[in-house]
């Protein structure tokens, strides 16, 4: 669109009577072939995966049917497991409710943890990426912590907080707080001295530069820390719950597993997996949105 | 007149790993209001550091310097400057881009429309006012220049600082930006600093050429002055004899007197 608009003028001084003509040409093909090209590729993208997962089905199916076999079946997941399959949003009563319930109640600790540690990662990130002396006092300490697992966190959590709900909310802060930082601060301390140079010369206040030219700058380094972080939340809260308790999805699985409940188990991996497969998406989408509109000259 | 950019005595080293380099060496020049002023050296002789000092982007060693009788150590929007490489924030638009400065510098002296006007002003002096809405990605270098001049000038700088400015581009397009900057230049008496390493650019543009000697140790080898009447005309002056010796006299000094040798680096 802005290409034709920028040749027209061109156009024009050279054959006048044409350029009506050279956009319905040029347009229309175009349209056509990008049609046919978005059904190819969903063909390509979704035909080999759904092949792969019927197979194998099959597989499990035969290996699981035998009378010694210490797993369920996918027909008998089907045949036990129905009314979670089937009725996601259900609610019998406080501890039985549907498991989309369970995810969202999940979500919600992860949504608070990855919040927080979104925004304090961003900061104490564009504070080390600024300043020389705050990465060389914060960044052995960092690199050492963010190597803790996110379970080995959660004592030390019970103890301060003495409740289960802020603990598992500070076992993902924690988790997820060390990619933020670690990328933030790279992004910073990558941003173009001309960028600086700008900013010096029109005597930005440090607020100023920090929202105008060091986050739209970090932006793309920003995102990265952000979708390792909401990934390793997003473990780190099944883990949590497992040992917390409460209603979410982790501690699902512990009960399901106490109540020999094998088939709910596996239902309830399908869910996290897809979860966690949307929660990736979805962060790598808006760092695709952010990334174009601050995509490198 | 009295001096209105003064450099005096200026010296400047750099100090990495316990190692200084001396790089400018007692520095004297001193720039009227209006004029223009090109500083010519090899690469690496020291001149952009020059500019960096001026613009107060880099603090001098020794010496000072002093715009309208104050001294320069911070770099400030009265001594704007055009980067060589444009540096336009790639996540603004080129309206954007003009209007950070223009909103920053005169933030409670002009109102939203006046700063509106001025943004676009300044565009139309570069001949930018349609490209307004595009991003820098999508406009050529030439136009990224224009718009890096317009957020210059939109500073209503003292003092306008070119950083090679026209280094990146193609002939063509370089001789379309230094018409526009002579046509600026003309119409509203800017003084003006250029850093060029560009002979026929230097004496095209300049009221005086201030050639470098090679560094380490920098310092002002000649200060030559242009005595060709404004307006210039490019064509007209190929030809001119005045314009040649002044051409002649730059170039004897690069390369004669002050043969860049490769082996010193």
């Amino acid at each position: 669109m802005t290409a034709t608009a920028r040749k027209a003028p061109i156009e024009a001084v050279g054959r006048p009577a044409e350029p009506g003509k050279v956009v319905p040409l040029g347009r229309a093909p175009a349209s056509r072939f990008d049609a046919g090209r978005t059904a190819a590729s969903l063909a390509r993208n979704v035909i080999p995966p759904v092949i792969v997962l019927l197979v194998l089905l099959a597989v499990w199916q035969v290996s699981c049917s035998g009378p010694g076999a210490s797993l369920p079946p996918p027909s008998q997941i089907w045949t036990d497991s129905y009314d979670l399959i089937a009725y996601p949003f259900f609610e019998y009563g406080s501890q039985d409710i549907g498991l989309a319930w369970r995810v969202l109640i999940s979500l919600e600790r992860v949504g608070i943890g990855f919040g927080l540690a979104a925004v304090v990662g961003v900061a104490i990130g564009a504070l080390i990426g600024q300043s020389v002396w705050a990465m060389r006092g914060l960044d052995p300490i960092f690199q050492i912590l963010r190597t803790v697992p996110p379970l080995a966190w959660l004592p030390l959590s019970l103890a301060a907080f003495q409740d289960s709900n802020p603990s598992a909310i500070f076992v993902i802060f924690i988790t997820s707080i060390w990619p933020v930082i670690i990328n933030t601060a790279v992004g910073v301390r990558n941003i173009p001295e001309d960028y600086r140079n700008v900013a010096r010369v029109l005597r930005l206040n440090q607020l100023e530069f920090f929202l105008r030219i060091m986050l739209p700058a970090a932006a793309p380094y920003i995102f990265t820390g952000l979708r390792i972080g909401i990934g390793l939340s997003w473990l780190a809260i099944v883990a949590a719950e497992m040992l917390t308790g409460g209603v979410g999805i982790g501690f699902f699985i512990w009960d399901a597993w106490n109540s020999s409940r094998l088939p709910d188990i596996i239902v309830a991996l399908v869910y996290i997996g897809v979860t966690g497969f949307v929660l990736d998406k979805l962060v790598a989408l808006l760092g695709r949105v952010v990334a174009r509109t601050s995509a490198a000259a | 007149m009295s001096a209105y950019l003064k450099i005096d005595h200026i010296d400047k080293s750099f100090e990495r790993g316990g190692v200084a380099t001396h790089v400018l060496a007692d520095i004297t020049l001193t720039i009227d209001k209006g004029e223009f002023v090109s500083i010519i050296g090899h690469s690496g002789c020291g001149k952009s550091t020059l500019l960096n000092l001026v613009a107060g982007l880099t603090p001098v060693t020794a010496g000072a310097i002093l715009l309208e009788g104050r001294e320069v150590n911070e770099p400030g929007p009265e001594r704007a400057v055009v980067f060589q490489n444009h540096s336009l924030l790639p996540w603004l638009s080129v309206y954007e881009n003009v209007n950070l400065a223009v909103s920053k510098v005169f933030a409670g002296r002009k109102s939203r429309a006046e700063r509106h006007d001025w943004v676009m002003h300044n565009l139309d002096l570069v001949q930018m006012a349609h490209a307004g809405d595009k991003r820098p990605a999508e406009i050529s270098g030439g136009m990224k220049q224009r718009v890096g001049i317009a957020r210059a000038l939109a500073m209503e700088p003292k003092i306008l600082l070119l950083d090679e400015p026209f280094g990146a581009l193609d002939a063509l397009t370089r001789a379309h930006l230094q018409d526009a900057v002579m046509d600026i230049h003309a119409r509203l008496g800017n003084t003006m600093i250029m850093i060029t390493h560009d002979v026929d650019e230097a004496v095209l543009l300049s009221d005086r050429i201030v050639m470098m000697t090679n560094g380490p140790a920098a310092h002002i080898g000649e200060v030559l002055e242009v005595p060709i009447p404004r307006p210039r005309d490019r064509i007209a002056l190929a030809s001119d004899r005045s314009y040649l010796r002044c051409r002649q006299a730059v170039l004897k000094f690069l390369y004669e007197r002050h043969r860049f040798v490769e082996a010193a680096e």
